[in-house]
């Protein structure tokens, strides 16, 4: 079947089967690699795509259910340098092994994009689902909260 | 990990052309929405349809509509839908507290509600809440419409009243004055399934409906319970007779997520909070809708 999609905006015509995942097929055929093949089973968050503009793990989505559709990984959120966001995470040394870093910097684009200036439960609501195995998360939330002009209980 | 048996896909553009999809492969169609089950079940070889049948080009099913004293929510109405829709909020606030319990935001920006009681797992976070408000669930197949009271939904083990060749358009909930809570016991936010759930709702004149999930094959009403709060005011000693029938009433398991001890023991704990606030909420104070009470 064939599948049209914008990925980071650009234009994408793929022959897939139905059984091929989104996930697969943004790594293996686009050559995206931000999106990580963690749980496989909608748990971890390290597939997290955004598609239209919201946030989907793209490990429980078949390729073909995205034709039509335009996603976005972290490749197109820096393609004209670090966000706002990403420039806090790196200066509050937010991530350690990066495994989830693409991820979670998508979660909470989506989030600020929704609510510029969210709480600290916010925030932890919105990053909820996303794994992070190394820093306890703080440095993550903390960095959120920046960007987010400091938080508001 | 690939899937690894093929199927077909089809994305009709009409309910009548996806009706007509699932007469051409009786038994062996697989309807699909959010697909946040489906696509895990596939890769686990836990289904092996011949064809998904994707409804998210069909028009009208992503509809939350008030019409006189019925809300209506779509069969392509995501969780985050629910918890963004002001309509909602005002008139169902419970769907938006057990929206909120759900997976993750990656999740609940795919996963539908309808598709939530059409998986029908035991610990479905919606079942609980459908079943405590007044729910019908509205169907299409090749004879035209009908409705199932949400009562007769859940037949078993992730089995419903759906026939193989009839799609769910929409459920109604009846509308009336209530106070409701949805309590989910789970390990960590973000992720979890139910370990144990109650939803509670209370009418005015003391009625009450008390729902149980993830501790029986499906998630059920306590008709039992519900029979002795009938027309009651709540006291400590009522609350107190209700909580020991817990016991007797729901048949929980062991499994790598809580052991049936703890399940038990923590549906006593659940209800009895529950019924206070439910209480609470009815008449207009208590916490907001959303704040957990474990």
């Amino acid at each position: 079947m064939q599948l049209r999609t914008m990925v980071n905006g650009e234009d994408w015509t793929l022959d897939v089967v139905p059984a091929d995942v989104l996930l697969d097929v943004l790594r293996e055929r686009v050559g995206v690699k931000s999106p990580k093949i963690g749980c496989e089973r909608g748990d971890c968050g390290s597939c997290t795509i955004i598609m239209d503009g919201r946030t989907v793990r793209s490990c429980l989505v078949l390729a073909v259910e995205a034709d039509g559709h335009e996603i976005t990984t972290v490749e197109g959120i820096g393609y004209d340098g670090l966000s706002e966001l990403q420039s806090l995470m790196l200066g509050n040394n937010s991530f350690q092994c990066g495994f989830c870093a693409p991820a979670i910097v998508l979660a909470a684009t989506e989030l600020l994009q929704h609510n510029p200036n969210p709480s600290r439960h916010d925030v932890q609501e919105a990053l909820a689902g996303n794994l992070c195995r190394c820093t306890g998360y703080e440095p993550i939330i903390e960095a959120v909260l920046s960007a987010g002009g400091g938080g508001t209980e | 990990m690939v899937i690894a048996h093929e199927f077909d896909y089809r994305r009709p553009a009409s309910l009548e052309e996806a009706i007509g999809i699932l007469s051409e492969y009786p038994g062996s169609a697989q309807l699909l929405a959010g697909g946040t089950d489906l696509v895990a079940w596939l890769r686990d070889d836990a289904v092996a349809p011949d064809v998904l049948v994707d409804i998210k080009d069909v028009p009208g099913l992503g509809d939350i509509t008030v019409e006189g004293d019925i809300l209506s929510v779509g069969s392509l109405v995501t969780f985050t839908d629910l918890i963004e829709s002001g309509l909602v909020r005002e008139h169902a606030p419970l769907l938006v507290e057990m929206a909120e319990t759900v997976a993750s935001t990656g999740i609940r920006n795919r996963a539908t509600m309808v598709g939530n009681i059409c998986s029908a797992v035991p610990s479905c976070d919606a079942g609980p809440v459908l079943l405590a408000y007044d729910t019908t669930v509205h169907l299409a197949g090749p004879g035209g419409e009908r409705t199932v009271d949400i009562n007769d939904w859940f037949v078993g083990l992730r089995q419903t009243a759906l026939a193989d060749d009839e799609v769910v358009i929409r459920v109604d909930i009846k509308l009336r004055q209530h106070g409701g809570v949805y309590v989910k016991l789970m390990r960590y936010a973000g992720e979890d399934l139910a370990q144990a759930a109650v939803g509670i709702v209370v009418y005015p004149e003391n009625e009450y409906r008390v729902v149980f999930g993830a501790v029986a094959p499906t998630p059920f009403r306590s008709i039992r319970i519900e029979d002795t709060l009938r027309g009651k005011p709540l006291d400590e000693a009522l609350v107190a007779e209700v909580v020991a029938m817990v016991d007797d009433e729901i048949s929980p398991i062991t499994d790598m997520r809580a052991s049936a001890e703890y399940r038990t023991r923590m549906t006593e704990v659940m209800l009895e909070r529950g019924l206070w606030e439910a209480i609470e909420r009815c008449a207009g104070a208590g916490t907001d809708y959303g704040v957990r009470l474990i």
